[in-house]
């Protein structure tokens, strides 16, 4: 199974799946935040959060699954501030989520002092047993840590919830209009404070991911723009929870295949390579855009759009 | 009960309070976060605000606050005409960066020759860089309706690699026995940008920032192009009908923005940082988003805010040295003013009325 210099396609697609955790993890929280009409930019800065307080909590305590749940917890409380500022104080959400991603890194940075160097307990595979020595599948499908699994659940989960459920109905209608909701007699800001606290709690775990098995150490801006690459997700997506799968794949792929041209010495530039998905991401976002119309379509309309009732 | 009442005007007066408010609860909350830290806060809230300006080594550090200033207006002021009219650059940390390459990299062509010309190709390459930088973003908008906000941030990461590979590729100073980095523009006379009165921490990227500020002040007041961005940001439905067209507002706001901040590498490189190096980008296209919510947008406003900002990364130096702050804690600092800005902006477009809970009934 040698193919493309050295590249086994198995292995490739299994830590492509791995590799495009953080930021499914990350989108799918935001899709459900931006279906609330929230546009929330500060996934970077809890992301981040969540990676180095995932990280302090796991080396702490030695158990990865509580690192995970540390981390959640850190990024949750950011998504605590962006929710209080936006939907209390009214404030500018696009500023907003620019101050969160801002703050972030720095305290981020700041909490992670001492952390540099360290390995964090190992997160380790699902035991599938005798699935996992099937050759090919095995090691694509049954070869992973839960939170590959969770992530793949997530999705579904959010599509069920959205699609079949009440609640989703409901979260629906206040990304639509705020006012028609209202007028029902549904509470718009606290819809909208739970959706931004479920995406602040999975843009954590996301982030938990890098820093705990991704890279796994902790060093400063360690999520290196994937919160930004999660919201561009969203947009390709067309807000719909398995196209978010499909995108994540997609810029997973990328990384994992400019990864491995580097190490297998291909002659393309190492400069190149590394900025290889910004540029795809700029380009997906194009060709997403372009159908000016469709675009529209899709968007929640009450995205971005404060909600105060007069009474 | 708490009530919020929308203003049918914003409020003058807190419009100019908020700011100053919002310093003073981020530095109680500053201190907060330096007492637990384990430093004591008083001190470290002085060494930052006070020992810069009045300090024993206050001589010295008035100079590095307009070294730090320049670069933080300059970007701010180009940013703030956008932020008026709902465009959002968040890519000056990028646009700054290809300023500076290109900026750098005109000059060293002409090296060791040169003459008077070099210094004013490299402030026009430098510009170029950052507005052409910045076009990609504009035109993607205005052809295929794509996010500004995320294409010019994806921009910085690609501006970032292209700076590595400057620093050790194309730009690596050939003499420099192979570590990365460019030649040091400020040690070569053509294109360097040094200080004007020496001591004084005035060169040519701190004389530009004045200048922008006064121009866009001028255009903000006095020209139609400001009368449109004000009318696009404030009431976009009634721009168009006024015959503003978004498409030209789009290039034109993130042209001037770009080129601005692209001018700000370009001297940055040529004077203070001296080369094109792997950490040359500092996070100045950054700081100027906060720079320039902090002066509300406003070009007089947005000088001082830059001078305290300045003031936050001189002081917080100082006390990183001295008190062993980590500068990490500075950046956070940062972000905490911007988030009691947004906080307390409240007050400015809404009144906060309390209701007895009878009255409610």
């Amino acid at each position: 199974m040698d193919m493309f210099g050295g590249i086994n396609p198995a292995v490739l697609i299994a830590s492509l799946m791995a590799a495009s955790v953080p930021i499914m993890l990350a989108a799918i929280g935001e899709l459900v935040v931006e279906k609330s009409g929230v546009l929330n930019l500060g996934v970077e800065g809890m992301m981040i959060m969540g990676a180095v307080c995932g990280f302090v909590t796991a080396v702490g305590t030695g158990s990865a699954v509580l690192g995970f749940l540390g981390g959640a917890a850190g990024a949750m409380a950011m998504a605590l501030v962006f929710a209080v500022l936006t939907q209390v104080l009214l404030a500018n959400q696009v500023a907003t989520g620019l101050a969160l991603t801002l703050f972030g890194l720095g305290l981020s940075s700041l909490i992670g002092q001492g952390y540099v160097g360290i390995k964090p307990p190992p997160t380790g595979a699902v035991p599938f047993g005798p699935l996992a020595d099937i050759p090919v599948i095995g090691r694509i499908l049954f070869s992973h840590d839960p939170i590959v699994y969770l992530s793949i659940a997530a999705i579904a989960a959010v599509w069920a919830v959205l699609r079949f459920t009440r609640t989703g109905l409901i979260l629906r209608a206040v990304g639509e209009s705020h006012d028609a909701a209202h007028a029902l007699g549904y509470k718009v800001t606290r819809i909208r404070v739970l959706a931004i606290l479920f995406g602040g709690a999975m843009a954590g775990l996301g982030g938990a991911y890098v820093s705990l098995v991704r890279v796994p150490q902790w060093t400063d801006g360690i999520t290196s723009g994937a919160g930004w690459i999660a919201l561009a997700i969203v947009v390709f997506a067309a807000w719909k929870p398995w196209r978010v799968l499909i995108g994540a794949y997609l810029f997973g792929g990328i990384t994992v295949l400019q990864l491995n041209l580097q190490a297998a010495g291909a002659r393309i530039p190492v400069e190149y390579l590394s900025m290889s998905p910004y540029l795809i991401t700029i380009l997906v976002l194009v060709l997403m855009s372009a159908d000016r119309a469709r675009a529209a379509m899709n968007a929640p309309a009450a995205l971005g759009k404060n909600f105060h009732a007069s009474r | 009960m708490l009530i919020l009442e929308k203003r049918p005007s914003p409020s003058r007066f807190w419009q100019a309070a908020t700011p100053v408010l919002a310093v003073a609860l981020t530095m109680v909350a500053g201190g907060i976060m330096f007492a637990l830290l384990g430093k004591d806060p008083v001190a470290a809230i002085r060494t930052i605000f006070w020992d810069p300006l009045f300090g024993e080594f206050a001589w010295y550090l008035r100079g590095q606050l307009l070294v730090k200033a320049g670069p933080l207006i300059l970007i701010a002021v180009g940013l703030s005409l956008g932020f008026r009219a709902g465009i959002w650059n968040i890519g000056a940390e990028g646009q700054y960066i290809m300023g500076a390459i290109c900026g750098a990299g005109a000059g060293l062509a002409f090296y060791p020759d040169g003459g008077w010309f070099v210094f004013p190709l490299m402030v026009m390459a430098g510009a170029l860089g950052g507005w052409a930088w910045a076009m990609i973003p504009a035109i993607l908008k205005t052809r295929f309706n794509t996010n500004e906000i995320l294409v010019s941030l994806m921009l910085v990461y690609v501006a970032q690699t292209i700076l590595s590979k400057a620093a050790t590729g194309f730009l690596r100073n050939p003499e420099g026995a192979g570590f990365p980095g460019s030649r040091n523009l400020s040690r070569w006379q053509p294109g360097s940008n040094p200080e004007l009165i020496a001591g004084s921490g005035m060169h040519w990227g701190v004389v530009a920032a004045f200048i922008a500020v006064i121009f866009t002040y001028i255009l903000l007041q006095r020209h139609i192009l400001g009368f449109q961005i004000k009318l696009a940001g404030q009431a976009p439905r009634a721009a168009r009908f006024a015959g503003v067209s978004p498409a030209r507002l789009v290039v034109l706001c993130l042209g001037i923005s770009g080129g601005l901040a692209g001018l700000a590498g370009l001297f940055e490189v040529a004077g203070p940082a001296g080369q094109i190096s792997i950490d040359f980008a500092s996070g100045y296209g950054f700081t100027a988003i906060i720079v320039a919510f902090l002066g509300r947008l406003n070009p007089f406003g947005i000088l001082l805010a830059g001078l305290l900002m300045a003031l936050t990364y001189v002081g917080g130096e100082m006390a990183s040295t001295n008190l062993r702050l980590p500068s990490a804690a500075i950046q956070a600092f940062q972000g905490m003013l911007l988030f009691f800005l947004l906080a307390v902006d409240l007050l400015s477009n809404y009144r906060v009325r309390f209701l007895l809970a009878k009255k409610v009934a």
